[in-house]
């Protein structure tokens, strides 16, 4: 690992202005993914500001939604009682991710930039557009039996590892940020990007920014959620495909809500806005279902190693509504 | 001189100490080229902060397995180098050095982490326990009793991390059933799969203590 300077403050507006100073400079909270990345060589800090004493950990209800600190661990999240009752499609989706000794050291914050990547961006001897921009795209014709099928672009066709963003993305959560121009709040939908021209950016923060909270709208969808993992192994792997599934049925099995979001399928979180539109309205039955994940693939495009992609996701998207709906 | 000695790595030898003086020149040329500003502005407003040029160590201090160190250590140690290098404490292993393993699961304030990711610098003023810091003088920890009964390892080089896993595992009561035991310890990779033991071991455990 190359060596850097190491700085901690102890306030939110030190820790912008110290950061905002270099170009070379990183925040560093749990560093399960930037110290992997600095280990490997992969990015390089010239400084890193620790960030883990600024007082942004607490988890607290708020004018009917709940406000997570960004320095909340994932398993602080996950296990926190309100979480639990509330937002269980959360708690589910962050006990699928990594390993709990990695749940207990990665923070909301980090989990939100963790990079979106594949296997040639860890490797510096293979080309790769988001590890430097202009080289190539090693997977595209390579061994990409990871990679996406929604929303590629020529220059990268990596997957966002995310489980707890998936869960965010399905929750309509919102991520506040606050930097050297002041506070702001980005919906999830505008904070992770799609590839396009510039893999090398994963979101819209802009320079200087730093991720305070993640905030959840009330609770809707308390019961009949789930989160489908689909992987190599049983734990500890990333995503092929992942699925949160969320409805908010009436008494007579009618769907008043739904959200449905993927995971392993594409560059950031995928929401299945048209498949949610189709079921609305709509009653829980096995046929609306399969017809919704049908609608879900428009557009869905594989490359040599994942085709398989294109028939595992809507089946994990009709498991996933039959579990959340607890047909059996 | 071993490098596993409980000083710091200036005071072992004549090669690291040339070695230092070319450093502490580097590091003062870096700090000219890097951050004056910054370094400055951090002594005139006194802010509670660490910095340190390129390969100048600071000062930590923790306490491991209820002892306390004070160390100094490059802003790029992990928490698992210093126990192994710096302390001495050869128990926890380094496997993958990637967070994929296990095998250098200690406990950092009680929870479960991987020592391999995690800065040493970032645990100043942390309580760290290490598999060396279980057992009771020469009465081992019950969950090293049971490994063993269980045969719960063939190699041993997963064990300690196994181990300060199933401790853990058991304080956030994630034992209910095989499959839970499973999953909440699949953080730990055993090469030799002695999976199977290590659940029996983690259930009598459990069932010991209730």
């Amino acid at each position: 690992m190359k060596p850097f300077q190491y700085m901690r403050p102890t306030d939110t507006p030190a820790a912008i202005r110290v950061k905002g100073k270099e170009a070379g400079a990183y925040f560093l909270a749990g560093g399960t993914n930037l110290v992997d990345l600095m280990k490997m060589g992969v990015v390089a800090p010239e400084k890193l500001v620790d960030i883990n004493r600024l007082p942004l950990r607490g988890i607290e209800v708020v004018g009917g939604g709940l406000r997570i600190g960004a320095l909340a661990t994932n398993s602080e999240v996950a296990d926190h009682p309100y979480v639990l009752e509330h937002y269980p499609l959360l708690s589910m989706a962050i006990n699928a991710g990594a390993s709990p000794q990695l749940r207990n050291m990665a923070t909301t914050g980090g989990n939100l930039l963790q990079r979106t990547r594949c296997s040639y961006f860890f490797d510096p001897t293979m080309p790769c557009n988001k590890r430097v921009p202009g080289s190539g795209c090693g997977a595209i014709d390579g061994i990409n039996r990871m990679h996406a099928i929604f929303g590629a672009s020529e220059k990268c066709i990596a997957v966002n590892p995310s489980d707890m963003s998936v869960a965010l993305r399905a929750l309509d959560a919102v991520v506040r940020v606050s930097g050297p121009a002041g506070e702001r709040s980005i919906a999830m939908e505008d904070f992770h990007r799609l590839p396009g021209e510039q893999p090398e950016l994963d979101n819209t923060l802009q320079k200087g920014e730093l991720i305070t909270a993640v905030e959840l709208p009330a609770p809707v969808f308390t019961k009949n959620v789930h989160y489908l993992k689909i992987r190599d192994r049983t734990s500890y792997a990333f995503a092929l495909v992942s699925v949160a599934a969320a409805l908010d049925l009436d008494g007579s099995r009618g769907i008043r809500g739904v959200r449905l979001a993927m995971g392993g399928v594409a560059h950031k979180p995928w929401r299945l806005g048209a498949a949610e539109e189709f079921l609305k309205g709509k009653t829980v039955t096995e046929d609306n279902f399969r017809q919704a994940a049908q609608i879900a693939m428009q557009g869905a495009k594989g490359y040599s190693y994942n085709q398989f992609k294109l028939r595992m996701a809507p089946n994990a998207i009709l498991q996933a509504l039959k579990t959340a709906a607890a047909i059996v | 001189m071993s490098r596993y000695t409980d000083k710091p790595a200036e005071q072992s030898g004549p090669q690291s100490e040339s070695r230092r003086d070319f450093f502490k020149k580097g590091s003062l040329l870096s700090a000219i080229a890097f951050s004056p500003g910054a370094v400055l502005r951090a002594a005139e407003n006194k802010w509670d902060e660490k910095i340190a040029d390129e390969w100048e160590k600071i000062p930590v201090s923790l306490t491991v397995n209820g002892a306390p160190y004070q160390v100094k250590v490059e802003a790029r140690t992990t928490l698992l180098d210093l126990l192994r290098e710096q302390l001495g404490l050869t128990g926890s292993k380094k496997g993958c050095d990637r967070g994929q393993c296990g095998a250098c699961t200690v406990h950092v304030d009680g929870v479960r982490v991987n020592s391999c990711l995690s800065l040493a610098v970032t645990n100043d003023g942390k309580k760290v326990t290490t598999i060396e810091g279980l057992a009771d003088g020469e009465n081992l920890h019950p969950m090293q009793e049971a490994f063993i009964r269980h045969d719960g390892f063939q190699c041993g080089y997963c064990t300690s991390g196994q181990i300060m896993s199933a401790v853990a595992l058991l304080k956030e009561g994630r034992t209910a059933s095989p499959e839970q035991i499973s999953e909440f310890m699949s953080g730990n990779i055993c090469r030799c799969g002695a999976y199977s033991n290590i659940v029996k071991a983690i259930q009598d455990v459990k069932n010991q203590l209730s």
